[in-house]
């Protein structure tokens, strides 16, 4: 069943079409990568889809329900969850509160969430650090710490946006086996320039470029698609 | 000692201490103290939105004079008791703050600070025009046999100190209470980083509108009883120079903490009413002692203790 979908949605930007007549189908359960050129309006498009952006034009549809003119936080309430692509912790309050302010919109009483947050944190392996300030801590730290900020909030969609940027390798190992994880209980949809993590996580990987959807398929069918390796390399 | 058993032994000394002093003190720094507790829980109404929230509001003297007037106006022309006009002095806060909140906050940043500006310029103006009923600038006096609540003559100092405690002490309260709350550390996330608060699922606008109204609704007790205590009401009150103040008083003991308003509220008068016995040239005196405390302690004096010693300190 198709957890999220959009039918010709589009956004411009004084003549710029950043996304142009996107439809784009994702059942639930997938673990979704988005790929394409800097540029090629991923992000536009996911801030459509949360609602951070308002569409020039199309629909948004999300468990069945057409979202297209909820403001962002109902969204969110609904179960999307949207990491941000430049970190955007709190970074004067603490790690532990920063999970913590993600957890209380869904979760009542102290105890519950401090067992809520302490297990987020344990999972992207923060675990140590709940009372540094967020903004003491190093960039892939805080990157992290989005991912549980996201993960605490048990969304039924999580939006990644370019999640292991800044990484180092091991941490990046460990991201993987994270995503897995939690697809179990989440639909994820990633967007990602280290191919690496498509190609290991990703059952379906949608191309982006200029605005519009350029290709769509598995990882392996992607990886052989000419059309995408010339916008990729920008030969013709 | 877990941070909220300090928390709590910290305020309710600060309690204790204001209360045994009304014993000690002598009759002058007695007046000074009932009237700067009334004021600092403006100050304390006004940091919820400034120092909690983060939105600066440079109007707040039309919330103090919304509670003031509304309090003058019934004891005035309709015969209310204290107990009565206070609360139409509250009402009259929570209906102004509501108005100006829904449309101020269509705003943000400076153009947030002049909306609010220009809304207590209008009511300052509102006050002057209706001078029928409001006497203007010249103000009315409240009688004395019109501040008697459950017996007790508002007007002694005694009875004036205790009622002033006990309003400061609810704010105090209300404002540790709220600072703790899940309400409260929203508001603070919505100071710290607005769009990730919406993103996390919060309505930030519905948040800044209940913080408005809080403050709005502290402001105006404050301004009711502050009319009520020292029998009077005036259009100085609704004056730029009263949404000034609390502004002062906050950054200067700090904004964001929960005693910064007091002691902010405290050292401004005391800092005043020493420097004038000393020079004519008092505001001189003020002027160099602020513009030292914003360059040595830029968060203020409580703030600085945060900083730098007692890290728990809300």
């Amino acid at each position: 069943m198709s957890l999220l979908s959009t039918s010709g949605l589009s956004r411009h930007f004084a003549g710029l079409k950043a996304v142009e007549g996107v439809d784009f189908d994702l059942p639930e359960g997938q673990i979704r990568a988005l790929i394409g050129p800097n540029g090629a309006g991923k992000t536009t498009f996911v801030g459509l889809l949360c609602g951070r952006i308002a569409p020039s034009a199309g629909r948004v549809i999300f468990g069945g329900r057409d979202i297209s003119h909820l403001p962002a936080h109902r969204r969110i309430n609904l179960g999307m969850a949207y990491t941000f692509q430049i970190t955007s912790v709190f970074a004067r309050l603490s790690v532990a509160e920063n999970v913590a302010l993600a957890a209380r919109r869904r979760l009542r009483g102290r105890v519950r969430v401090d067992r809520a947050v302490r297990s987020a944190l344990d999972r992207v392996g923060l675990g140590a650090f709940p009372r540094q300030d967020a903004g003491d801590l190093s960039y892939g730290h805080q990157r992290l710490l989005e991912i549980a900020m996201g993960l605490v909030q048990e969304p039924r969609l999580l939006i990644l946006d370019e999640p292991t940027q800044g990484l180092a390798d091991s941490e990046i190992a460990d991201f993987k086996a994270l995503i897995r994880d939690v697809s179990a209980t989440a639909t994820i949809l990633l967007i990602e320039h280290n191919m690496s993590v498509v190609m290991e996580t990703a059952d379906m990987v949608t191309v982006m470029n200029f605005g519009r959807i350029l290709a769509e398929g598995t990882p392996a069918e992607i990886h052989a698609d000419p059309a995408v390796q010339t916008a990729y390399l920008g030969t013709g | 000692m877990s941070d909220t058993t300090r928390t709590m032994t910290l305020h309710v000394a600060v309690l204790a201490g204001l209360l045994a002093l009304q014993f000690v003190l002598p009759a002058y720094h007695h007046g000074n103290l009932a009237r700067v507790m009334v004021l600092a829980s403006y100050a304390m109404g006004y940091n919820i939105l400034f120092g909690y929230t983060g939105l600066l509001s440079l109007g707040h003297a039309l919330f103090f004079a919304a509670g003031m007037y509304g309090m003058g106006l019934a004891v005035q022309h309709l015969g209310a008791g204290p107990l009565p006009a206070l609360g139409a002095g509250l009402a009259a806060g929570v209906a102004v703050s509501a108005a100006l909140g829904a449309l101020a906050l269509r705003t943000a940043g400076v153009a947030f600070m002049i909306v609010t500006l220009m809304f207590a310029q209008a009511g300052y103006l509102t006050v002057l025009y209706f001078g029928t009923w409001t006497r203007g600038d010249e103000g009315f006096v409240i009688a004395q046999a019109q501040r008697v609540l459950w017996g007790l003559d508002l007007s002694d100092p005694a009875n004036r100190y205790f009622a002033a405690l006990a309003l400061f002490a609810a704010c105090l309260l209300s404002v540790l209470w709220l600072v703790h709350s899940r309400f409260g550390r929203v508001l603070v996330a919505i100071r710290e980083n607005e769009e990730r608060t919406r993103m996390l699922g919060y309505d930030v606008f519905a948040h800044k509108l209940a913080a408005v109204i809080l403050s709005g609704a502290m402001s105006a007790l404050a301004g009711a009883c502050y009319g009520l205590l020292f029998g009077y009401v005036g259009a100085t009150f609704a004056s730029v120079q009263y949404s000034i103040f609390p502004l002062l008083w906050v950054l200067l003991g700090g904004a964001g903490t929960v005693l910064g308003p007091l002691i902010g509220t405290l050292f401004m008068f005391y800092l005043i009413d020493l420097s004038s016995q000393v020079t004519t040239a008092y505001m001189l005196i003020a002027g160099v002692v602020l513009v030292a405390l914003t360059l040595f302690a830029p968060q203020g004096l409580a703030g600085e203790v945060r900083a730098r010693l007692w890290r728990w300190l809300p």
